[in-house]
């Protein structure tokens, strides 16, 4: 057990699970000589060799075509998007075939792809997304999307073994800020749990990413109320059972995401909560999410349309005093 | 009972904050014929009593809501229907549904012991009471754990915004065993209790019919009791209304009071000037009080605090006045304080037309709720019968409050034209000013009296 950054934390488990399986290899833009541009990959290509970690062309299409294609001839690939906002590029390789095959073909795609995804460093709106609804509503997907060191580890060797293809969204905030204990073995975190973050009995917030700090926070500021703070860890599937234990024990629930309101995974978990567990609720689901809006660059207007930990503070003060 | 040709007759919605009414008295009986717009009816609710006017010509078919009962917006109080309709005699209340004879079954079905307190589906437990017919939203959760318990949401004591009632007031109604208590002073609620604790654990022989005797009629029980040679008497809406009001005053306001004296000499003067021509021209009486509130007004201006209000942690001041008056009502069956809007505007003749107007009508019963709303400061003027000081109670939200007392001819002190003291007898007024202390200091207060006094002195005909 050592304390790691939650971007060592990834880089240890892509090097675990590397050495573990001779058929995983990896693929992106500037990830070999360079190390990724967040450096998640540093020193990956000294140790595994160019054919295992290959710098690619700029073309995602290329690179989630050719994953597509490694796959079905037997690997295990592992690609990478500079930033997750690209990943439309390869948006028909991905939906119209990766996941699609299996159902059409029975043959599996145990791909994963990585998506630096997120704001909160003026990244603007080509470098600042958080497009995990979207393929979200893609059934042959999986969508992962961890909040600390551990879950990232466990959360990405998962993701590799998994014989889908799984979309690993990492929060490019958290990779240096959030630091965490990581055990030092190889191990798996399961798909589709989701993790009790913080226990407590009179609002529920449902949340991932980088939210669920924004979220413990904002609890940490309301000492008299108990907050519980589920981190879904995965979108799809995502844990419907854990959000629904949740709510029929506190009554109360506040969704949270850093992606805009409409058509965000929020809507979701909000409409099953709503159906499911109607007669257990004692306020209406209240969200908190960006405004529907491109990400802005300027540091002022992006706080604006991050939600920040004062509007998650407001939203549960509103909840409590329903 | 429906008919296709009568017409309801609903209780009014009398402003944006009223929810219930109470009919204090059938103006005409089932049978009678009535014209439309003609008085029906007298009702109450916690800002005015006023009479509702028939919607419609006709006789009177059905009454609905006796004497007495108090309904929400918008509940049918009764039917009128064309000429020669038949009339359905004054029926008792409502019909209850047949109430399912004492609830036999016990609420936990007693085979195997109930592995979850709470079923994950909503029981079919007829409720114990006929659901009173109150517009409170209930939301799921309540509606099922009380659905579930036999109670009726609405004799809950709620915590949540505008009283809802909320997951934990209704859990530790049941754990109480459905006893009313005080609603704590402060917002906190009790501490949330699981309702296993009213449950027994694991019943192994049947439970007993009803548990935890949760009998929600008997929840708030009238427990004043006349003693030999008292009367009990049920308070009207009004005087609970007054009495919510007054006690959330003063735990609110940090009430002070500071009086001065004013020379009423210029006033009087000028009234006996202007009383005739206004008699004559306008019809209206230039009341000493009119030509204070005209002061009042002037020097609220200067002394905006007075005038102001403290909402959460933030003061506001206004550019404008909306000047309140208390009024008594006869007999002591109460206080209203309608407000005249817009003060700022009014000059002295206007000020004495706007106060007659409100007079008049809080006389006759035709204030509307939106009179009586949206003060931000308030007279009142209990000098009428001879009272020389008093310290009234702010009405919330306002920051003060001016108190008129007795004009009296008294021996004063004055100085001469050749700056001599003399004593002379002039036509005193005092005038307290209560104010809260926490947006208002002793000084301000002081001055604006100061102030409200020297334009009372000096007034001249530009200050009409």
């Amino acid at each position: 057990m050592a304390e790691k950054t939650y971007l060592q934390a990834i880089s240890e488990g892509l090097r675990q699970q590397m050495r573990h399986d001779k058929r995983v290899f990896l693929i992106g833009e500037d990830i070999g000589v360079y190390g990724g541009a967040f450096k998640v990959t540093l020193g990956f290509q000294e140790e595994f060799g160019p054919w295992r970690v290959i710098d690619a062309p700029l073309s995602e299409t290329a690179i989630v075509g050719g994953s597509t294609g490694a796959a079905i001839m037997g690997l295990r690939p592992v690609a990478e998007m500079q930033f997750s906002d690209f990943i439309s590029c390869a948006y028909d390789h991905l939906v119209t075939i990766a996941a699609k095959q299996r159902w059409r073909a029975g043959t599996a795609i145990p791909i994963v792809v990585r998506l630096p995804s997120g704001g909160g460093f003026s990244g603007g709106p080509f470098h600042s997304q958080n497009p995990e609804s979207t393929f979200a509503h893609i059934p042959g997907l999986k969508v992962v999307c961890p909040a600390t060191p551990e879950d990232a580890k466990g959360l990405i060797i998962a993701a590799i073994e998994d014989p889908n293809p799984v979309l690993f969204f990492e929060h490019k905030h958290l990779y240096r800020r959030i630091k965490g204990e990581v055990p030092d073995e190889r191990y798996v975190t399961p798909i589709g749990e989701a993790r009790i973050h913080q226990e407590g009995d009179e609002i529920t917030v449902i949340t991932w990413g980088a939210m669920v700090h924004t979220a413990a926070e904002a609890a940490a500021e309301l000492p008299d109320l108990s907050i519980e703070i589920i981190d879904l860890r995965t979108i799809l599937p995502w844990d419907k059972e854990a959000v629904l234990a949740s709510v029929r024990k506190t009554s109360k629930a506040l969704v949270l995401h850093e992606d805009t309101r409409t058509g965000g995974f929020g809507g979701e978990i909000a409409a099953t909560i709503a159906e499911e567990v109607f007669e257990h609720l004692d306020a209406p689901v209240r969200r908190v999410t960006a405004p529907d809006s491109p990400v802005p660059f300027a540091p002022v207007l992006e706080k604006a349309f991050i939600p920040q930990v004062a509007d998650v503070v407001a939203a549960l003060r509103s909840l409590s005093e329903y | 009972m429906a008919t296709g040709t009568s017409i309801d007759v609903v209780m009014p919605q009398m402003g944006v904050s009223v929810s219930e009414g109470t009919i204090t008295k059938w103006l005409k009986d089932v049978g009678q014929t009535i014209a439309s717009d003609e008085a029906l009816l007298e009702i109450s609710t916690d800002k005015v009593d006023t009479e509702v006017p028939s919607p419609a010509s006709g006789v009177i078919i059905e009454i609905l809501v006796p004497e007495g009962e108090t309904v929400a917006v918008g509940a049918v109080l009764a039917r009128i229907g064309e000429a020669g309709a038949a009339v359905t005699p004054p029926a008792a209340p409502e019909p209850a549904p047949a109430q399912p004879a004492a609830p036999a079954e016990p609420i936990a079905a007693p085979t195997p012991p109930p592995a979850e307190v709470v079923p994950a589906a909503p029981a079919p437990v007829a409720p114990s009471t006929v659901p009173a017919s109150t517009h409170v939203f209930v939301s799921p959760v309540v509606a099922r754990i009380a659905a579930e318990a036999g109670i009726d949401p609405t004799t809950v004591p709620g915590t949540g915004n505008g009283g809802r009632v909320t997951k934990k007031d209704i859990l530790a109604f049941v754990a109480r065993g459905g006893a009313a208590v005080q609603a704590p002073a402060a917002p906190s609620v009790p501490e949330p209790v699981a309702p296993a604790a009213s449950m027994p654990a694991a019943p192994a022989a049947p439970v007993p019919a009803a548990p935890a005797a949760v009998t929600p009629t008997e929840a708030l029980p009238d427990v004043a009791e006349a003693e030999p040679g008292e009367t009990l008497e049920s308070m009207s809406a009004m005087r609970r209304g007054i009495a919510d009001h007054m006690r959330r005053s003063l735990d609110t306001a940090a009430h002070v009071t500071s009086a001065i004296e004013v020379d009423m000499s210029r006033v009087v003067a000028l009234r006996t000037e202007l009383k005739d021509a206004y008699l004559r021209d306008y019809g209206v009486n230039p009341t000493y009080l009119a030509f204070i509130a005209r002061a009042v007004v002037d020097t609220l201006r200067d002394w905006p605090w007075v005038n102001g209000e403290l909402r959460g942690d933030k003061i506001v001041t206004r550019n404008y006045v909306n000047l309140g008056f208390a009024v008594a009502l006869e007999n002591g069956k109460g206080l209203i304080v309608p407000v005249v809007k817009h003060a700022e505007g009014l000059n002295l003749l206007g000020m004495a037309k706007g106060i007659a107007d409100i007079a008049e009508r809080a006389r006759t019963k035709k204030l509307t709720p939106d009179d009586v709303a949206g003060g931000t400061f308030t007279i009142t003027n209990p000098g009428g019968y001879g009272t020389f000081m008093g310290t009234p109670v702010i009405s919330q939200p306002q920051a003060g409050i001016l108190g008129t007392y007795a004009l009296v001819k008294r021996p004063v002190v004055v100085e001469d034209a050749l700056g001599q003291d003399v004593i002379a007898i002039r036509p005193m007024m005092n005038l307290s000013l209560t104010y809260d202390h926490r947006l208002v200091d002793g000084a301000y207060a002081a001055q604006f009296l100061r102030d409200l006094t020297h334009r009372l002195q000096t007034w001249t005909v530009s200050d009409y």
